[in-house]
């Protein structure tokens, strides 16, 4: 064991992992962290725990996650490279595992021009990579990046990452996933997954350079809400693609919001029968009190308890 | 070379209201090139504000002058008489330029007449874009002669964000995303396997630009 982290429990033991997603609040009100665990407590094995998303000022993730901790519920501390340096970033590793969290996801981060503080400075010290090699060599020689300067105690963390299929070039997306794994990496959550076609051939791609071997792949799954919210996002946010016909079924649908999670079920049942993916990542982005009924239909309750 | 633009008109009227007579330095060299402050964009500038003042009734009195290169001391010196006759000086160089003429004159105030902006190339006619960050510590032979640090919103080392599509960076739409191009021309040199390699994080330390100003001393040159 890595991290000992109920995540790496139910990857080591075989299972097919389940996560989601908590938005810290923007602002203290701990009430809004509570009300989401409420909804995912049981359904989920963790839960990500976002780092200022779209670079809009919220809780911190260190914060929120600790937080999450005492209410019963495991996190996992999403931590991006725009805002610190190294030094403030091990710190909070320091900190972070001292508060009794055991997962991570090392990010660079949206940019900080999307968000509500556009004329920050950003840091950019690391990119995600190398985030990842700081807390493998945290953990594992037990030393401050650079080797030499010993730390008192364990960096116990179970590092994960990200990879969008979706993005551009498409060549370099299965190698720029396979450098992750090289930089130590245990697991990855990928973007939300619309182009089905596109994310097998990508999972081949994955396979073919042996990456599903060396760490754990779960696959990204947003359920639509709207045919208007699948037509923003297709020609709003880069790096995300939708087909027309999955639009075209969430505008013909009787209720877009009911299509939306039957489609989202289907999506689940069609990733657990690709080869080399571990599990599912559901990011319902404000609608976590969906979460349990998505997990119910997609027959993944309940979740296991493992030692 | 250093790219720069002219200040906004306005702001730069605003610096010399207390004053009635100015030395309007140029450049000879890269803001020539930029058309922000050479001989011929000095004098079109010098003429916009001595007809603004003159509108508004306060005439200002302008001598031009445009050193083969402001950031050299030994021509910075050639303005010394003329300063010595002008209540302020509009420096339409680059930062470095503005920052000569303190040094060498320090008892007379330097206004800066552009915003000096990045080290770039000429794509096209009147088109600049930045290409260096001079940030000490060259890693273009990792990355096909194309630099991630002045290229990359967000600098990345590794490989291309999950915002990259159809070629475009989605900071800014019309930027072209420098991990495509970095795996265009690998892919065309035959060369993606070097992609694969994980490139370090950079020493931004001692030897690098967060260390305050950096100073090269080549002791074979000095006089």
């Amino acid at each position: 064991m890595k991290s000992g982290s109920n995540l790496e429990k139910v990857f080591v033991n075989g299972h097919f992992a389940v996560t989601s997603e908590l938005g810290p609040p923007k602002g203290n009100d701990v009430s809004v962290i509570k009300r989401k665990v409420d909804f995912l407590r049981g359904y989920v094995d963790a839960v990500n725990v976002t780092d200022n998303q779209t670079a809009i000022v919220r809780m911190s993730s260190i914060a929120t996650s600790a937080i999450a901790v005492q209410m019963g519920i495991e996190p996992i501390m999403q931590m991006v490279t725009r805002d610190r340096n190294r030094i403030a970033m091990q710190s909070d590793l320091f900190g972070a595992t001292a508060l009794g969290i055991k997962n991570i996801i090392c990010l660079t981060g949206d940019h900080h021009t999307f968000g509500n503080q556009v004329n920050a400075k950003n840091v950019h010290d690391l990119d995600s990579i190398q985030l990842i090699n700081m807390v493998k060599t945290m953990r594992d020689e037990k030393t401050l990046m650079g080797g030499e300067e010993k730390i008192e105690g364990d960096i116990d963390m179970f590092i994960g990452g990200a990879a969008n299929p979706f993005a551009d070039p498409f060549e370099f997306r299965a190698l720029r996933t396979a450098k992750k794994a090289a930089a130590g990496v245990d697991f990855i959550q990928t973007q939300c997954i619309y182009d089905m076609e596109r994310f097998k051939e990508w999972m081949k791609m994955i396979r073919d350079l042996g990456v599903h071997e060396k760490i754990h792949i779960m696959a990204g799954i947003t359920p639509l809400k709207s045919a208007g919210m699948a037509r923003y996002m297709a020609k709003n946010v880069a790096g995300i693609t939708i087909p027309d016909a999955l639009i075209d079924r969430m505008a013909k649908a009787a209720k877009g919001s009911d299509e939306g999670i039957k489609i989202c079920i289907e999506q689940i049942q069609e990733v657990k029968e690709i080869e080399g993916v571990h599990g599912v990542h559901i990011m319902a982005i404000e609608w976590e009190h969906m979460i349990g009924k998505i997990t119910e239909m997609a027959g993944l309750l309940p979740r296991p308890k493992v030692e | 070379m250093i790219k720069a633009e002219q200040k906004p008109f306005e702001e730069i009227l605003e610096y010399l209201a207390p004053y009635n007579k100015i030395l309007l330095s140029g450049c000879g060299a890269c803001v020539t090139v930029c058309h922000a402050g050479g001989e011929k964009d000095g004098a079109l500038l010098a003429s916009a504000l001595r007809m603004a003042r003159q509108k508004i009734g306060k005439p200002l009195e302008i001598i031009e002058s445009t050193p083969a290169r402001q950031c050299e001391p030994e021509f910075a010196q050639e303005l010394a008489d003329t300063v010595g006759q002008v209540q302020a000086v509009l420096s339409v160089s680059c930062g470095v330029g503005v920052q000569t003429l303190a040094r060498n004159f320090p008892a007379t105030q330097i206004f800066p007449g552009v915003n000096t902006l990045f080290m770039g190339e000429t794509v096209a006619h009147g088109v600049w874009e930045e290409r260096c960050q001079a940030c000490g510590d060259c890693i273009l032979e990792k990355t096909a002669g194309i630099c991630p640090i002045a290229r990359c919103a967000k600098q990345l080392l590794n490989g291309p964000c999950g915002g990259s599509s159809n070629g475009k960076c989605e900071i800014k739409r019309e930027t072209d995303c420098a991990w495509q191009l970095i795996f265009d021309r690998s892919k065309a040199l035959g060369q993606l396997h070097r992609l694969t390699e994980i490139i370090p994080a950079k020493q931004w330390g001692v030897q690098s630009r967060d260390s305050g100003p950096r100073r090269i001393v080549r002791e074979d040159l000095k006089v």
